[in-house]
Formats: structure tokens, C-alpha cells, sequence
């Protein structure tokens, strides 16, 4: 099995994303017609047997989300989180410019779900020209009366990777600092505006209209159990094909990058793979024969995230990529709690003295300490996540610190 | 050069929609003015110590004056590997200035940025939002002639 | 509805929706804090108060963590003592270290928590801020080298006095607390009430008036009703050597149910008068034009002679009161009773009316 499985981008440049009537023509729609002829109950327990995933990173089962929200309030909103940050990452993107009214149609499932006629996407600030094709693509839906009473506003982010965490986003959304809130009480509770609030990842919402067309029992039977359905990997790095790929999500490692990918480039060795984007952990070559599903990445101490594959090869200095992502989360920390504001700083600041060779095995330990701390007592995930990178490769590239050290 | 006060005017039915306001100030201006800042504090409700909070929380506002164009050269570990330091330093020496500043005749800006989602051509450089893929160092002089 | 938990122990109950913070103190576990402050909203982002419930992968920040049902917690426990250092080395990676001249000196949460831990140097040193503000304004000092960015004065300031006028600008580890445009608070809406030097938990903000003077937390405490006006603040006189050095703010609501600490210009730095030697210290009588001291007897009976030869030559309603927002509400009492009762006029009237 080593060929794609096209199911969020099978009508990929064949359609204009733009329009809800070359949607409908291959199929698109249907999934929300259906939806609506179900009782709200029942479609979220549809959603959760399909055991649809979050797709941002947490992956958390939709349905289950969904089943969060309270009944009573008027007012609740659906909110689509289109932060994607991490780098290496572009699938939602991809997505968007590929297949935008699956988006459109997957949020008003989720807002017949849960009761809201409100959607909001959360767009990153580096693709003003996809807010402005999103916003061709909600007018156009809009107009063809396929969303119905379903509205859909996009915002737009402003350069901040904390925002892709989902309370920050919201507090953006809202005009503030993009500052992660305590949880709880979480969105699906008190998200924006204090009402009630599902954020789920493009990707995710995308899936909502395969599942409603083709049932859950389909979408759980495609990859790995415990994760089904598809995932849009990015392969960056030194990879012969620098490209986009939708799989199973039982696919593995090694085929994502020496079938899909072509193999590392120049025909070199490879060094280690980072999975997920930059808060990845760095994962090395005898670890390949793993599927890339959220659990089989965990089992190896890695995560799936965002299906960033960011690969290294041989000749590669680990340290001073560590370094530069050091660097990466000193400038993304919010700065609101005390281990992730200064943390980051202080690991950037022993990465520079490692990788310029003034470093001491006393820089190691202070390293893991402060890696310990920031994933124990961080706010948010941003603060927790941020040393991963570091501990994996401490973990299986220690020798590279230790080389250059004074 | 539409005035602040359409441009906050227009955003202002949005709730909280502030940062909207300050894109689209920035589309005309470029920055974020003290006197459209101040106004936009108002519309939205917010003391202007809160709306500078948010204008300087987010790396693609400013509030210091910027040039017509701002160039923005990736670093994200990705661009990084493909050679992103080089491309930097060839930016930096085309133009005469250093990360962060303005060419004296004002038309460029070198900012650095995080991952701006093109890694599928790193690495990646923007120019007012724009990206140009696979930069090298020897390309910088020929896509910054296109700039007028 | 109450609830059970276990905290280092000891099984207590506490209502639903408590907070852990809480339910720990209940118990008499002494958890240390930052950025928590019972008069405003929760921030949770120091990190400083975090416990651990058993069989829960990461450390919770127990002011902003509801206690649950069943939950078993240390908030000593060695994870939890690591953390709580690792903090602070990270706070001192970053404060200017000048305790020996500092204002907060002996009141510090950083000092006394440093203590605690042992924490005597930080293994994360490295480079340091140079965040001082050199502000010109004559009440507040504002030395964010001392910082420790738990935002209570961004929130005092909006939430108690409604000024909005400082918040936190930039972000990550270059964050730090900024007016608009970072520019002075003369500047900015401050009204100089001081909200903020109260709620500070470290020696960033201090009162310029009486820097120097006596470190607060080794001056006697007085506590006063402030005269400024009727309203009736509490604060605490602060007194060396018999002269009065500062005021500070006493934010127990039972000793001081009016303002619950908080103060105005006037309260906080208004103060520094009662030494000044051109203060009056007798009553004067004026004689041939020129003033004399007198005996407040003297003073008085003088007063009520000539008040009692007016009130018989042109009757009661000859004379009229006048009193000032600045005594208390039992003293304006007593002003309208002399009125009424003794003199025998309803001619009363009072500043606060105008």
C-alpha cells in the first residue's frame, strides 16, 4: 500500500473551491442535507462512531467535543481553527485552495449538531489572498442557498503561533492579546464570548461531509482504528518530493518518505524525521516502520500534530536545528506564565552557547530541568510542547550536544 | 490614501474586531499611526493601553513606521535547512540595512518571520504578503528590482 | 453541594466549585503565589501555586483548578517543590537582585519564597532586562527590572480603579507592563491612586514619597482613618522614630470595610505635610492684627463668646454653618447637632453639596 487515498482532495484543481456549484456537482452538499434530516443527538452520535479525530493536533474525538456543549443557550458558535502555524505545516491551506466548501459544509454540520448558526474561521495572518478566496467561497455558498441559514464570518490572525491554541484563537477573535485562557471551563462551555464554543481544525470539518455522504462505519473503517479516515501530510526538508499527500492514516513513516516522498534527497542517509511541526519530537531512522496515526506516534514518544514531515539528512546538525527552534518559541511564547515566558528564553539562550560551542554539560542538565518544569507547569500546550523538540533529540542525539560542547 | 477613521468606521460593526481594524489601517499605511490607534481604541471600546497591548502582541503589526514594501524573510526550521541565513544575508547586504529597519528612502522593510505555511518551495521570502519560493542568495537583487 | 478531597492527607470538604488554591489553605497546606490576588480575576499564569492530584500527567496551577470530587493532592510533593524553584530561578534570572536597598525588603513574595525554597542563585542566569522606567511623575516608581509579570497591576488598575491606563505590550519574554505607546503616566489615564504599588508582590512598584524614609515592613503600623474626606479610608500610618514615613494600604475587609485597602492620590501620598514645619501646631489668635498662639481652651472659648454675642444681638439665623467633606460623617453629625440644638439654626450646609 503505498499510493495515496485522495478522499478530502479527490476533486483537487478539478474544481473551482470557490464555487458551491462545482461542489454540488461532484457530490458536495449532500452531506449537510443529510445532517439536517437527523435529530442534532443523533448526528453527533454519528460523528462519534465515526471516531473522527481532531485533526489540529490534540486529536480528540469530534463527536465527543461536540457533545460538550450545553443545550440551553441561545447563542453558540462553531469556529474553525485555520491558525495552522506550525512550520512545515500547509496542509490546511491546501485544503482551503482545494476543496473550500467541504470546509463550509463540515462547520454547518457541526452547527446543526450543536444548535448555532454562527461560524467563525480563524485564518492565519500569512494568507490574506486564502481569506480573500474563503470569502468568495462563503458569498458564493451563501448565494446558492446550499448553507441555508448557516453564517460564516472569517477573521484573520496577525502573525501569532499561540492563536492556533484553541482559547487563544478565541481571545483573538475577540480583539484581545492572543493570550491561552485556564481551563477549564473550556470552549465547548465558555469559549467566545463566554457562550458555548466548538473550535475544530480545518481539516477536521473538512472530513464532516464524507462521513455524512458515505456513513461512519465507512470513514472508521479507513486507516488505523483508533484514528480512522485520511490525513493531508507536508514534506519538507530533504525529501525529493517537497509536496502534499493525503493517506490513510495507518500509512507508514518509511513510506511517506522513500514511496510518497521519493527519499531523502541527493539519495542521502537519513538522520531523523520530525513529525508534526516544529513542537514535534525528532524521530529517528529505526523508528520509521511506524503508522503515522495520532497513538502509533505517541507509542514511539512522537505525535502526529499538524502531519508536518520535516526531513533531515545525514549531513544534518541537529543542535543547530534545535537551536533555531529554540529560537522559533522564544518568539511565539506568549509571555503570560512564568516557565514558557522565561523558558523559552533561557533554552534559547543555552542552545546558542551549546551551538556556538560554548556550552557545558551543566547547559544539558539545566536543559532538562527546564524541559521537565516547562511540560509539567506550562498554562498551555505551546509552553508544554515547546521542549519536546530538545528531549527527543537529547533522547536519541545526544552524542551531537555532547560533541560540541567546550 | 483612504482616511483612519473610514477605514475604523467600516470594521467597527464587527465585534471585537479591532485587529481587523489594524489590518486593514496597515493595507493603506502600512503601520498602525498613534492617532488611528487611539481612534480605534475607541471605536472598539478599549483603553489605549489595552489596544497598544494588542497592536504590538502580534509580529505582522506594527506600530513604528514601515516602508512601502515589507519584505519578510522566513526562518522557520525548514527555510532554515534550505538556507534561509544566506538569503538573509544577501537581503541585508542589497539593501544596506539590518533586520528590522527601513531602507532611508523608505520602500523596504526587513522583517524576519515565522513559518508562513509555502514550505513546499523553502525557502520562502514575502514581500507584502506575496511569496516568492526557492530564494537564493544570488536571486535577491533581480526580485527586489521588481519593487518600484 | 459539598464535595470530598484529599490534600496532604487530610481529607476535607469544601462547596462545589472551589477552587484548589482554597481547599489547600483550608487544610493548612501554605501554597505560594504570584499572580493571585482575592480582590481581582484570575490570571493562573505564574505558576507558583501548583500542586499535584494524584495520577494527573502534569502540575495544576491550584488557584485556577476547581477542586473535584475524590481528588487526592500534594502540593509538596517533589515535583511540585522543583517546580516551584524552577520558577523562581527563572524569575531571578531576571530581577535586579538589589534587596539590601529595596522597599519591599522584608515583604517581598519573591524574598520570602526564595527563602523557603532555598533558593539562594539561578541556575538559568543569563541576560537581564533593562526595563527601569524612568518616569518623572512624583508618586509612583515604576522599576520593571523587579518584575516578575503577574499582571495584578494591570488588573488592580482596571478593575479597582477603572483607569485602564498600563497593560502588558509585546509579548513572550519581552513582555512587560507599558502605558500606551510606553510612554510616562502623566501621560496616560493613571489617576496615581497606587492600586498598583498594593497588589505589587515584589519591590517593582514603590511610593517615590516615602522611598528612603523606612522600609514598610519594619516601620510601626498605625492604623487611621484618612481625612481627606467623608468617604473614610483606612490605611496604615506608617511611623519611625514618632514621624510619619509613609501609608500603607490594610486590604482586610474587616479592618478596613470602606476601601478594602484601596486609596486615592491624596490618601496614599498625601501625607507628607504632617512633618512640615510650617504646619500649625496651636490655635492663633489674631491681636492688633498679628497673630498669637493660644491654648486650644482659650481658642475656643473665644469662639463660642463671640458666636454666642452675634447669635444674641442678631438671633440664631444670623449664623450659618459651613462644614467640610474632610471630617467624618459622625463629626458633620455633630456639626449640624451644635447648629440645631445649641445655636439654634438650621442654617447648615456642607462642601460635599456643592
Amino acid at each position: 500500500m503505498t499510493q495515496e487515498y485522495r478522499v478530502l482532495l479527490e476533486h483537487a484543481d478539478k474544481i473551482n473551491p470557490e464555487s458551491a456549484a462545482d461542489y454540488i456537482q461532484v457530490g458536495g452538499y449532500k452531506g449537510l442535507e443529510k445532517a439536517r434530516s437527523m435529530n442534532p443527538k443523533d448526528l453527533t452520535e454519528e460523528v462519534k462512531k465515526s471516531g473522527l479525530r481532531g485533526r489540529g493536533g490534540a486529536g480528540f474525538n469530534a463527536g465527543m467535543k461536540w457533545s460538550f456543549v450545553p443545550q440551553y443557550p441561545e447563542t453558540k458558535y462553531v469556529v474553525c481553527n485555520f491558525d495552522e502555524g506550525e512550520p512545515g505545516t500547509y496542509k490546511d491551506r491546501i485544503i482551503c485552495q482545494k476543496n473550500a466548501q467541504a470546509l463550509l459544509e463540515g462547520m454547518a454540520i457541526c452547527g446543526h449538531a450543536i444548535g448555532s448558526n454562527n461560524g467563525y474561521i480563524y485564518c492565519r495572518g500569512e494568507y490574506p489572498f486564502v481569506v480573500e478566496m474563503l470569502k468568495k467561497a462563503i458569498g458564493n455558498a451563501k448565494e446558492s442557498g446550499a448553507l441555508g441559514e448557516f453564517n460564516i464570518e472569517v477573521r484573520m490572525g496577525a502573525g501569532a503561533y499561540v492563536c492556533g491554541e484553541e482559547t487563544a484563537l478565541i481571545e483573538s477573535i475577540e480583539g484581545h492579546r492572543g493570550e491561552p485562557r485556564f481551563k477549564p471551563p473550556f470552549p465547548g462551555v465558555e469559549g467566545l464570548w463566554r457562550m458555548p464554543t466548538v473550535v475544530n481544525n480545518v481539516e477536521t470539518f473538512a472530513c464532516l461531509p464524507y462521513i455524512m455522504t458515505n456513513g461512519a462505519d465507512w470513514f472508521a473503517g479507513i486507516g488505523a482504528k483508533s484514528y480512522p479516515g485520511t490525513k493531508v501530510l507536508t514534506l519538507t526538508g530533504d525529501i525529493e518530493n517537497p509536496t502534499y499527500f493525503e493517506v490513510p492514516t495507518d500509512y507508514l513513516l518509511r513510506d511517506v518518505i522513500y514511496e510518497l516522498g521519493g527519499g531523502v534527497k541527493g539519495g542521502k542517509k537519513l538522520k531523523a524525521v520530525q513529525v508534526g511541526g516544529t513542537s514535534g519530537a525528532f524521530i529517528p531512522s529505526q523508528n520509521l516502520d511506524t503508522p503515522i496515526d495520532f497513538d502509533s506516534m505517541g507509542a514511539i514518544g512522537a505525535a502526529l500534530g499538524s502531519g508536518a514531515v520535516f526531513v533531515m539528512d545525514e549531513s544534518r546538525d541537529i543542535v543547530d536545528i534545535i537551536n533555531r527552534i529554540a529560537k522559533f518559541f522564544e518568539h511565539e511564547s506568549c509571555g503570560q506564565c512564568t516557565p514558557c515566558r522565561e523558558g523559552t528564553f533561557r533554552c534559547k539562550e543555552i542552545m546558542e552557547r551549546i551551538n556556538t560551542g560554548r556550552g557545558s554539560l551543566k547547559d544539558i542538565e539545566n536543559l532538562k530541568v527546564l524541559a521537565r518544569i516547562m511540560q509539567k507547569a506550562s498554562l498551555c500546550g505551546l509552553g508544554q510542547a515547546a521542549p519536546i523538540p530538545i528531549t527527543s533529540t537529547l533522547e536519541h542525539f545526544e552524542y551531537e550536544y555532547l560533541r560540541k560542547l567546550v | 490614501m483612504a482616511n483612519y477613521m473610514d477605514i475604523i468606521a467600516g470594521c467597527k460593526d464587527k465585534t471585537g474586531g479591532i485587529i481587523e481594524a489594524y489590518h486593514a489601517i496597515q493595507k493603506e499605511y502600512n503601520y498602525i499611526p498613534e492617532e488611528a490607534l487611539k481612534e480605534a481604541a475607541k471605536a472598539f471600546k478599549l483603553s489605549e493601553a489595552q489596544a497598544f497591548g494588542v497592536a504590538t502582541f502580534y509580529s505582522y503589526l506594527s506600530v513604528k513606521k514601515r516602508g512601502k514594501y515589507i519584505i519578510r524573510m522566513c526562518e522557520s526550521a525548514p527555510c532554515h535547512v534550505a538556507g534561509a541565513d544566506e538569503v538573509l544575508k544577501a537581503m541585508e547586504a542589497y539593501l544596506g540595512i539590518k533586520v528590522g529597519e527601513t531602507t532611508p528612502d523608505n520602500k523596504f522593510t526587513l522583517e524576519l518571520t515565522e513559518c508562513v505555511g509555502q514550505c513546499q518551495a523553502t525557502p520562502v521570502v514575502t514581500i507584502n504578503s506575496e511569496p516568492v519560493f526557492n530564494v537564493k542568495p544570488e536571486m535577491v537583487p533581480g526580485i527586489l528590482a521588481g519593487y518600484k | 453541594m459539598d464535595i470530598k478531597l484529599t490534600i496532604d492527607g487530610k481529607e476535607i470538604e469544601v462547596p462545589q466549585g472551589t477552587m484548589l488554591l482554597e481547599a489547600c489553605r483550608k487544610a493548612g497546606a501554605d501554597i505560594p503565589t504570584f499572580c493571585y490576588d482575592p480582590d481581582l480575576k484570575l490570571a493562573g499564569s505564574c505558576r507558583m501555586c501548583v500542586v499535584q492530584p494524584k495520577g494527573w500527567r502534569n502540575l495544576v496551577a491550584s488557584c485556577v483548578t476547581p477542586a473535584q470530587n475524590g481528588m487526592v493532592i500534594e502540593t509538596e510533593s517533589s515535583d511540585v517543590v522543583e517546580a516551584r524553584k524552577v520558577v523562581l530561578e527563572l524569575m531571578l534570572a531576571r530581577h535586579k537582585l538589589t534587596c539590601h536597598t529595596c522597599e519591599k525588603d522584608g515583604e517581598c513574595n519573591l524574598q520570602d519564597y526564595c527563602y523557603r525554597y532555598g533558593v539562594t542563585e539561578s541556575r538559568f542566569a543569563g541576560k537581564v532586562h533593562n526595563l527601569f522606567k524612568d518616569d518623572s511623575n512624583p508618586f509612583i516608581e515604576r522599576d520593571y527590572d523587579k518584575c516578575v509579570m503577574c499582571t495584578r497591576c494591570v488588573r488592580a488598575c482596571e478593575e479597582i480603579t477603572g483607569a485602564r491606563a498600563i497593560n502588558v505590550m509585546d509579548r513572550g519574554h519581552h513582555a512587560h507592563i507599558a502605558t500606551a505607546y510606553d510612554g510616562s503616566l502623566e501621560d496616560s489615564p493613571c489617576v496615581f491612586c497606587g492600586q498598583c504599588i498594593m497588589v505589587c508582590p515584589v519591590g517593582a512598584l514603590s511610593s517615590k514619597i516615602a522611598a528612603g524614609q523606612g522600609k514598610p515592613a519594619q516601620n510601626d503600623k498605625v492604623m487611621t482613618t484618612c481625612t481627606y474626606c467623608g468617604t473614610g479610608c483606612t490605611f496604615e500610618l506608617n511611623v519611625k522614630n514618632d514621624k510619619i514615613v509613609g501609608v500603607t494600604s490594610n486590604r482586610d475587609a474587616e479592618w478596613s470595610p470602606v476601601n478594602k485597602g484601596a486609596l486615592c492620590v491624596k490618601g496614599r501620598f498625601g501625607w507628607d505635610f504632617v512633618n512640615s514645619p510650617e504646619r500649625l501646631t496651636t490655635p492663633l489668635i489674631k491681636e492688633n492684627g498679628e497673630f498669637r498662639p493660644a491654648s486650644w481652651d482659650e481658642a475656643l472659648d473665644l469662639a463660642a463668646d463671640k458666636i454666642k454675642a452675634v447669635k444674641e444681638q442678631y438671633g440664631p439665623d444670623s449664623i450659618s454653618m459651613f462644614s467640610s467633606a474632610r471630617i467624618t460623617n459622625e463629626e458633620n453629625y455633630l456639626a449640624q447637632k451644635l447648629m440645631r440644638a445649641a445655636i439654634g439654626s438650621n442654617n447648615v450646609d456642607h462642601c460635599a453639596r456643592l
